[in-house]
């Protein structure tokens, strides 16, 4: 009996040494989580800077205590935005080709280079764009240095490929090889039955892609930091124009920043926060309408 | 029954790798005719029939030998195998809607020939579902997925599928093997009124389904055709002791 009893026991903190194990991720999140907006909302609770001012604001002079992000906000959403227009669609293409078309060899070459791609620490993406993607935008700007909107854009879509091929390439893979009979045995061709058949049929995997690749791209600060100039004002009009996204922003300052200065860049954290729930709720919306339908 | 020869095979050998899953077949198949392949699994029946639209294509290390006379030519030769597939149709064994309406599936393969007039895909969308007696039942609901339908309702779509390009000639590779005797006796029915439009060529397990259906058939065996002779006479009265073990149950 006394065995018996000791051997529950032992069963029983095992047990609860996995549950201990399970919440660490949980009381990780919900830890950050309230650290970044307690201290996010405080300024604009204790009414020491307005909130219409912060999240209105072209101006970012924490020495004349001018703090406005909005400039920042549309940096973030235009090199993420260009950085999907421009990576999504060859990334998807990638996929396509490695498991349609490509011989097992050529693509087992193609796959192990995404791969190493996505291995790659980000700075050292940062540093690649700096040293070889900044100075040829700076050869086809009007503007006297080459950090740019466009610079990030560039960073920015080789960094989202590995994730979009990969996880497209598993999707496209999955697709029913029944699909494909059916499409050549009406005489389809083998470009007509990947666009009109495997790549809709694969559609949900795909989008999934898409929306980790806009997290990366969104959240991505260091290979960013490097390359698209942070400026301390001014909403980009051009591709040449500098952007100083949101991520950059709390990176280059929270190093040194005290007081109210240090407050606003954690609610620069909770607008990033708010931004990409956003984009996950919409982006996972509108995949599972189109599904739907 | 005088009918024109469609499929005329001579000494057809097909290997995959360095097994030869046929051997040596030889066989003429008539205009509007329903042949059936029958036979044990892996008997090659469904191999050689995957050899009469090409679709053997699309696995690797398949090596084929020997001609396939259609309509004059040799496919195996350099002939344009989209239009060979436009010309003979295939419906297979597991029911395989694409994941789009109804509509869309009828209209994909006329669309993939570059056919864009609304009205006359609409019509060739509503005369196919109806030679594939499946028109009454969707009519309303021609843009819903076509997977909401039942298995026997997939299969009568992939008919009408195949239908709409107007083919010469249906494969039908164990067409019902997947559905419920309803549901098959409906897709009999519908081959039986198909025939007098189509050449049907149909692979199946069930030996009472070749006997109500087909005009011809064929037992294969280890990759050879066995007989291949009126089916009646298949049935009742076979030439070589091995049909009659096959047909009577005795192995297989």
């Amino acid at each position: 009996m006394e065995a018996i009893k000791r051997k529950k026991i032992k069963e029983k903190i095992i047990e609860n040494f996995f549950l201990i194990c399970a919440f660490v991720a949980v009381v990780s999140v919900l830890a950050i989580t309230f650290f970044v907006f307690y201290n996010g909302l405080k300024p604009f609770v204790s009414n020491s800077y307005p909130f219409w001012n912060f999240i209105s604001g072209v101006e970012w002079r924490p020495g004349s205590n001018m703090y406005g992000i909005f400039y920042m906000i549309v940096g973030s959403i235009f090199g993420t935005l260009g950085a999907i227009l421009l990576g999504v669609p060859i990334a998807i293409l990638t996929a396509v080709y490695i498991a349609e078309m490509a011989d097992s060899r050529i693509g087992k070459i193609i796959r192990f280079a995404v791969e190493l791609l996505a291995g790659i620490p980000s700075v050292l993406y940062g540093v690649f764009g700096l040293g070889i993607i900044v100075p040829y935008v700076l050869k086809i700007s009007p503007m006297a240095q080459g950090e740019s909107l466009l610079a990030t854009i560039l960073v920015l879509a080789i960094m989202i490929l590995p994730t979009v091929v990969s996880i497209s390439e598993t999707s496209i893979s999955a697709v029913p090889k029944e699909y494909r009979e059916g499409s050549y045995a009406l005489g389809a061709s083998k470009i007509q039955t990947i666009f009109k058949v495997v790549l809709p049929a694969a559609r949900s995997g795909v989008m999934t892609g898409v929306i980790l690749g806009i997290g990366r791209a969104i959240g991505e600060t260091m290979a960013v930091m490097l390359v698209c100039g942070n400026p301390i004002a001014g909403i980009p009009t051009s591709l040449f124009d500098q952007i100083r996204p949101l991520t950059t922003n709390i990176a280059l300052e929270m190093g040194y920043a005290s007081g109210v200065h240090q407050e606003l860049l954690y609610s620069t954290g909770v607008v990033l926060f708010v931004f990409i729930m956003i984009i996950n709720l919409a982006v996972n919306k509108l995949v599972k309408t189109k599904v739907g339908s | 029954m005088d009918n024109k020869v469609k499929f005329n095979t001579k000494n057809l050998d097909l290997f995959y790798g360095d097994f030869q899953a046929l051997k040596s077949i030889n066989m003429e198949i008539c205009e509007n005719e329903v042949t059936a392949f029958i036979g044990p699994s892996g008997c090659g029946k469904s191999t050689f029939l995957r050899c009469l639209n090409r679709m053997n294509d699309l696995i690797d290390c398949v090596d084929i030998k020997g001609e396939i006379i259609f309509d004059g030519k040799d496919i195996n030769g350099d002939i344009d195998v989209i239009n060979l597939r436009t010309r003979v149709g295939m419906v297979f064994q597991k029911p395989n809607p694409f994941p789009m309406s109804i509509y869309d599936n009828i209209a994909y393969g006329p669309k993939c020939q570059g056919l864009k007039d609304k009205a006359k895909l609409d019509t060739i969308v509503k005369d196919s579902l109806e030679r594939a007696a499946l028109w009454d039942e969707v009519k309303d609901r021609l843009n819903k997925s076509a997977l909401g339908l039942s298995g026997g309702q997939q299969q009568r779509l992939c008919i009408a599928r195949t239908i709409a390009m107007n083919p010469e000639v249906i494969l039908m590779d164990e067409p019902t093997s997947a559905l419920d005797p309803i549901a098959t006796l409906k897709i009999e029915d519908l081959m039986q009124s198909l025939k007098k439009l189509y050449t049907i060529i149909i692979v199946t397990h069930s030996m009472q389904q070749a006997g109500r259906i087909s005009d011809k058939t064929a037992f294969f065996l280890m990759g050879e055709v066995i007989e291949f002779n009126e089916t009646p006479k298949i049935f009742t009265n076979p030439d070589d002791k091995r049909t009659e073990d096959y047909i009577t149950g005795r192995f297989g």
